[in-house]
């Protein structure tokens, strides 16, 4: 419902994790009123400050084991603020206040202030954090009242529309799925925890809506995390409409559970269409997921992934003062590999360099990094790391039930195809292919695949060397667009040469993840698509609604247009539906 | 007193994972360590709170100073971090 006009009594902010939400409103107040500040201790300060201290500890351990439980961003997210709570310099400023008087609660009320006021006022990044320290301060002054914290309920009789000014990361780590339809704020931006989380649990979010908490406890709210649109009492109708087209699974419109989940769902989120990727004739499109390591394979898992397109090695190489052991890296691998087994594992080898290195290797800073030495590049200039690599690999691949296969990033020429290949040979590694990200790779495919076992297309690369347009920058976005054409030109070329060879040709990029998208993609001849877990449901669910001829038409129709914006909308008048996105659904119990 | 000058390579700065990496490396050591942006006015390198209010971002010089028992091993960890890309 992207692009169509705000209807009537619509709110509209920043859509930052995609999928429809639908449910009532619960609106968060976490204003948690200032202790006061004449509020004095009854004199033994010593017992005060051992009080605060306490406190103190108490949320930064109560923080740290939700971090645990939670794993992923949220760990990471709750383990800086435990931190926060850890504080030597907080601790002094609130024993500095405790021995001039103040209550342990008003002391840590203030010795959060100074630094709250320095983060707020550098704005950005730094502004952001500012929703955490009052998490964490708002929770130690509960405790030391003897308060609970307050925040969000865990459970609900149906999944609820979550409404808040700004969302602590504590608050959004302890919900799930099961309980929350779509998150809403005021404040936030998209880097924001709440848009972080969000998209790591895989329910739509808006932030920066403004007069969202007005919106009466208890009304039904529409909520699309594309568009950003949020809805207050739509229709039955327009409920409809935005959720059509996915009767696949079940759904809870107007707290009442729409049956039906895919069959095989077991290990899936239940309501979501499961099974593999093909378009609605039969034509088979493995559906992978994109992952950064094994705490990320419960996500893909979740979403039906028939397996990894995409598992980046970087985290056991960086953040460390050694190089990880074979021993190490292997079990890293086992744990991804055993999820899958019958499935397939295709695993990128370690993609760092011109600038971002493994402290244990630091490498010369390159004026044009991007244009650096990068990926295979730098890889192949430590053949003790990569060779560990590889040979882990190959013990992992031993041993494990799924089909494991490496792929190296950055190749631009036909030779360093064969060189790694060959590398990969005699590492034992049986299928061994190539990233298609730089154009050369694109335009020579056909000669890449004469040793390369299979292509995997990182569309955001590729977009960033075929425009010249810094991935990074948000000025030169409408150059990373994956609907441009001249891009969709090379997909088509890379997956042509690949054809030839009778070699498969796959997309991991985020082009992958955009449901009408993918459908063009297979119409240029891609074969398998990799993506985001979250992205997976609309991604199956568009397939299985057009043909591959469609595809092709569609695929073709793309190619033909000018601009990126023609591109889609020629793709879509062939795909109708395609870009409907499946509601964040919920199975009756 | 040991010191180390090194300019912050992360694209964040010494913000979010670098910043947590930093403080719980420091936190973990037993010498007194400052941490200063450029010539400014040096904080405790044991602090989170502290580190992020130094705003320090990529391409920034951040001159880190210890002084005690394993003074110079701690030095050469955290600058590898803060020069981290």
């Amino acid at each position: 419902m992207s692009d169509r006009d705000r209807p009537a009594g619509a709110l509209v902010g920043r859509g930052v994790s995609p999928g429809v939400g639908f449910g009532p409103v619960h609106v968060v107040s976490r204003e948690a009123s200032a202790p006061d500040p004449g509020a004095c201790h009854d004199g033994d300060a010593e017992a005060e400050r051992a009080r605060a201290a306490r406190a103190l500890e108490r949320v930064a351990a109560d923080l740290e084991r939700g971090g645990e439980r939670a794993g992923g961003e949220a760990e990471e997210i709750l383990g800086a603020q435990a931190l926060m709570a850890r504080d030597p310099e907080l601790a002094a400023a609130v024993a500095g206040l405790v021995g001039a008087g103040a209550g342990a609660a008003r002391a840590v009320y203030e010795g959060f202030g100074r630094y709250r006021a320095l983060l707020a006022a550098a704005g950005g990044y730094l502004g952001e954090r500012v929703a955490d320290l009052d998490d964490v301060r708002d929770r130690v002054v509960a405790v030391l009242e003897g308060r609970s914290p307050g925040g969000p309920p865990f459970r609900a009789a149906e999944p609820y529309v979550l409404i808040a000014r700004d969302l602590a990361p504590a608050d959004t780590v302890a919900l799930s799925r099961e309980t929350v339809a779509a998150f809403v704020t005021e404040e936030g931006g998209p880097t924001s925890h709440t848009a972080i989380l969000a998209r790591a649990m895989g329910v739509p979010a808006v932030v920066a809506c403004p007069g969202a908490t007005s919106i009466a406890p208890g009304t039904p709210v529409l909520v699309d995390g594309s568009s950003g649109l949020v809805w207050p009492g739509p229709s039955g109708d327009e409920v409809a409409a935005a959720i059509g087209g996915t009767a696949a699974g079940g759904a809870v419109i107007g707290g009442t559970a729409v049956r039906g989940t895919a069959a095989g769902a077991e290990r899936a989120d239940p309501g979501m269409a499961t099974g593999p990727g093909a378009t609605s004739d039969g034509h088979a499109v493995p559906l992978l997921a994109n992952i950064g390591g094994p705490r990320d394979v419960r996500d893909a898992l979740r979403y039906g992934a028939e397996g990894v397109g995409l598992l980046r090695t970087e985290f056991l190489f960086l953040d460390r003062a050694a190089a990880p052991a074979e021993e190490e890296q292997v079990a890293a691998y086992l744990e991804v590999l055993e999820a899958f087994p019958g499935g397939r594992v295709v695993v990128r080898t370690l993609d760092v360099g011109a600038d971002k290195f493994p402290a244990f290797l630091p490498g010369e800073k390159e004026p044009n990094p991007a244009l650096g030495r990068r990926g295979i590049r730098f890889f192949e200039k430590y053949p003790e790391i990569m060779g560990g690599q590889l040979r882990a690999l190959a013990r992992a691949a031993a041993r494990s039930r799924a089909t494991l296969q490496v792929m190296a990033p950055m190749v631009a020429t036909a030779e360093e195809a064969a060189r790694y290949v060959t590398a990969c040979r005699e590492a034992g590694l049986p299928s061994a292919g190539v990233m298609i990200e730089v154009p050369s790779a694109a335009l020579r495919a056909f000669d890449l695949a004469l040793t390369a076992d299979f292509f995997s297309i990182g569309t955001n690369d590729l977009a960033q060397y075929t425009f010249a347009a810094d991935r990074g920058s948000g000025a030169l976005a409408a150059l990373q667009d994956a609907w441009q054409p001249a891009l969709l030109d090379l997909v088509a070329l890379a997956a042509a040469g690949a054809a030839e060879r009778g070699r498969p040709c796959g997309v991991c990029g985020e082009a992958a993840g955009d449901p009408v998208l993918a459908c063009v993609l297979v119409g240029l001849g891609v074969t398998s698509l990799s993506m985001a877990p979250a992205s997976l449901p609309a991604v199956r669910a568009a397939l299985s609604r057009h043909t591959r001829e469609r595809c092709l038409l569609a695929a073709r129709a793309a190619r033909a247009a000018i601009s990126p914006g023609e591109a889609r909308a020629a793709a879509l008048s062939l795909l109708p539906g395609a870009d409907t996105p499946p509601p964040r659904r919920h199975a009756a119990r | 007193m040991a010191e180390r000058r090194v300019t912050v390579e992360s694209e964040t700065g010494l913000h979010a994972r670098p910043a947590a990496t930093f403080v719980r490396v420091a936190a973990g050591a037993a010498p007194d360590i400052t941490v200063a942006k450029g010539d400014g006015e040096p904080v405790n390198a044991k602090s989170i709170l502290a580190v992020l209010a130094l705003d320090v971002r990529r391409g920034d010089t951040v001159v880190i100073r210890a002084e005690g028992d394993g003074a110079e091993e701690v030095l050469d960890r955290l600058a590898l971090i803060a020069a981290a890309p």
